[in-house]
């Protein structure tokens, strides 16, 4: 039946394909908010951290060298007690320098398959651990590409998110990330853009943020 | 609902709606919340203006193209790992989701935000077939929990409010006390939901573009649920009209932009899930299954009709229902279909017949504020005008499901009168004497002539006609 289906819709399609509107000419108009801004990377930061604070986003900046003390001192401050995180990225090893053995917060390494790991997640976690790939200026965004050494829930079941970014790599727009990196040509199992904690306005649009997703977005700034 | 025909009865849901004063109240205050917002997003005419160009440009582009892309949609999907089943009504994409499901042993299924799956009545199909079918949303778990449907396609909640939430809550979810403190109702919700993500068998979602270069599903939301349905449980099953393929990945940002921009004034939404491929090898997390189910459900028909055609371009913003002024005092609830507002009224007969949707093209003043606001430039109300004709008067080869649907006798007879009356200009001297004469005697009672007088005063006829004052002042006739 599916097959049948699928050769019927596809033929009515073909058979009416033409009948609409012509072919508008391609990149006609590249608009504002599309286009290059020229925005220097002191105006980037700005930007990101206007948009990204307006929809309660918090920022921790950190020096390059530093950031790994600083992320542990915040969650000793906010007294969390496990933490979760890629153990074999770059910025997981770092991290994990940070953490003394046998003391609190302990880091939970996300290293094996979510069935095995999916009560903890759920209930003992108290925050996750990321970097993000590159940032977008205009909308306030960060963009995560998650990967074998650093699943997709990290940033998403734990009530709190903490993300590492690179203050270098803030790019304007959405368009200009696609482009400048090549998306189209690699995408990953699964691209996301992240611009402040869960957040729903679903009662009389009344904001109430942490609904579903982290109820915090904590964004560490290198 | 007739008996007979299975038509709606607008008038009298849309009279029932305005009669209830907390509805409007409702509604006038999500309404303006949300024109305000939208409007604030785009401050700048002459932005906003290409904007809108482009995004329209985009989806006549995917339009013009639409079978190409969307064979080149499923093999890309296919070549990602996904598996893609067709469906031309909504009977098979059900049959589809629950094979899907009985092929697991999934009872539990978890939702994303979905219009097309409400096109099915998904969540009715299930739970009669073994399944709970969970709305995560929280408008639209909020609404199911109250068995309703939704009242705006963005919003599915906007016709409650905070007291009438915290009722429900406190009827129906174990243990939840009264309070009508939002950042506590939300809790509740997510005490409940987390735990349902976590046992969940199954998630399912809508699509808000599909991108054929690369075969990306990508999702719009604010909450997080739709990722917590799209990549905790082991199989992810999206589900989406077949006019939601755009060609290039690059054509997503100009959607996106404006999609978020209209439909709540957000510059962005807090997530924006591209979704290529499931759990790769190494990958710990993520769904070992991603189906997607393509409906047609009409839309074919509507793509073969070169005018009508352009039905399909929308993006579900919903910012044509903010600014209808019908809407806005009936509320979604009043149209009696899945798709409210001036979307639903150029969609709904289209899909669903105008047979027993004829009514609804008639649900708007076209005062213009839906075309003017619509981020991809759909002509709402040329359209609806087209519709009108279409369910009186079907011009031959009418490619509309039930052309000629809403044509009455009476009227036929009517109308026949007038145009007799109007081309030959002694009936129309002894009609129009007889009108001034005998006009005001006419029951109000009468057919036609009540419909007409209930809500518009009856015009007075002017003593002498304007061809008698004329012809006293020696103009001679044409
Ligand atoms: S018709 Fe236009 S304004 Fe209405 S929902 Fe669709 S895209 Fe938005």
């Amino acid at each position: 039946m599916p097959e049948t289906a699928r050769a019927a819709i596809l033929g009515r399609l073909h058979a009416a394909a033409g009948s609409g509107s012509a072919l508008p000419a391609l990149g006609k108009i590249l608009p504002g908010p599309l286009s290059s801004k020229g925005w220097s990377p002191a105006e980037r930061l700005t930007r990101l951290r206007r948009a990204m604070e307006a929809v309660k986003t918090e920022f921790l900046e950190a020096t390059e060298e530093g950031w790994p003390e600083a992320v542990h001192d915040f969650l000793v401050s906010e007294g969390a007690k496990k933490v979760a995180y890629g153990p074999a990225t770059e910025a997981g090893r770092a991290l994990a320098a940070a953490f003394p053995p046998g003391t609190l917060p302990e880091l939970v390494p996300y290293d094996r398959p979510v069935e095995e790991l999916k009560g903890a997640l759920f209930t003992d976690i108290d925050a996750g651990f990321t970097a993000v790939r590159s940032a977008i200026a205009e909308t306030g965004s960060l963009v995560l590409w998650p990967s074998p050494e650093e699943p997709r829930l990290l940033s998403l079941v734990p009530p709190l998110h903490v993300a590492l970014l690179s203050s270098a790599t803030i790019r304007e727009t959405f368009l200009e990330t696609i482009r400048e990196e090549g998306w189209a040509r690699r995408m990953p199992a699964n691209a996301l853009l992240i611009s402040g904690p869960s957040k729903t306005a679903d009662i009389e649009q009344t904001l109430a943020y942490g609904v579903h997703g982290p109820k915090r977005l904590v964004v560490v700034l290198v | 609902m007739s008996a007979e025909t299975g038509a709606t009865d607008f008038h009298a849901s849309s009279s029932k709606a305005l009669l209830d004063p907390s509805l409007r109240a409702n509604f006038r205050r999500a309404m303006d919340g949300l024109m305000a917002k939208r409007a604030a997003q785009f401050p700048d005419p002459a932005e906003w203006n290409a904007l809108r160009d482009l995004a329209a440009s985009v989806r006549t582009r995917a339009l013009a193209k639409l079978p190409e892309l969307l064979e080149t949609l499923e093999a890309k999907c296919v070549a990602n790992g996904l598996k893609v089943h067709w469906a031309a009504t909504t009977d098979e994409a059900n049959a589809i989701v629950l094979a899907i499901l009985r092929d697991h042993g999934a009872t539990r299924l978890v939702k994303g935000k979905s219009m097309v799956s409400e096109e099915m009545h998904l969540n009715d199909f299930l739970s009669a077939n073994g399944v709970e079918s969970l709305e995560t949303d929280l408008g639209e778990y909020i609404i199911q929990l109250d068995g309703e449907t939704p009242s705006h396609i963005i919003m599915p909640a906007i016709h409650k409010n905070k007291q009438q939430i915290a009722r429900l809550f406190g009827q129906k979810i174990r243990d939840a006390v009264y309070t009508e403190d939002v950042d506590a109702l939300t809790a509740t919700a997510r005490r409940v939901l987390r735990q349902k993500f976590f046992e969940a068998e199954a998630g399912l979602s809508g699509v808000n573009f599909a991108v054929a270069e690369t075969g990306t599903l990508c999702l719009v939301e604010n909450e997080g649920n739709g990722r917590m349905s799209t990549h905790v449980p082991p199989i992810h099953i999206a589900v989406m009209g077949l006019e939601k393929v755009v060609e290039r990945l690059e054509d997503v940002p100009p959607l996106l932009t404006v999609l978020t921009r209209s439909a709540t004034g957000q510059p962005i939404s807090t997530y924006f899930n591209m979704i290529t491929a499931p759990r790769g090898p190494g990958e710990k997390d993520g769904p070992r299954e991603v189906h997607l189910v393509i409906l047609d459900n009409g839309r074919s028909r509507i793509f073969s009709d070169s005018e009508l055609q352009v039905t399909l371009r929308c993006i579900r913003c919903g910012a044509c229902m903010n600014y209808c002024p019908v809407y806005t005092r009936i509320g979604g609830h009043a149209y009696e279909a899945i798709y409210p507002g001036p979307i639903g009224m150029i969609l709904t007969p289209q899909i669903e017949g105008l047979k027993r949707r004829h009514e609804l093209p008639h649900a708007s003043s076209l005062c213009h504020a839906c075309t003017e606001i619509c981020p991809v430039e759909i002509p709402i109300t040329r359209l609806l005008v087209r519709l009108r004709k279409e369910a009186a008067q079907p011009p031959a080869g009418s490619k509309v499901l039930d052309a000629g649907g809403g044509r009455s006798r009476l009227e036929d007879l009517a109308w026949a009168g007038w145009q007799a009356a109007h081309t030959s200009p002694l009936l129309y001297r002894v009609m129009g004497t007889a009108l001034r004469l005998f006009g005001p005697l006419a029951p109000r009672g009468l057919p036609l002539l009540n419909a007409w007088t209930k809500s518009r005063t009856v015009p007075k006829r002017a003593k002498r006609t304007l061809q008698d004052l004329v012809r006293e002042k020696g103009i001679p006739d044409a």
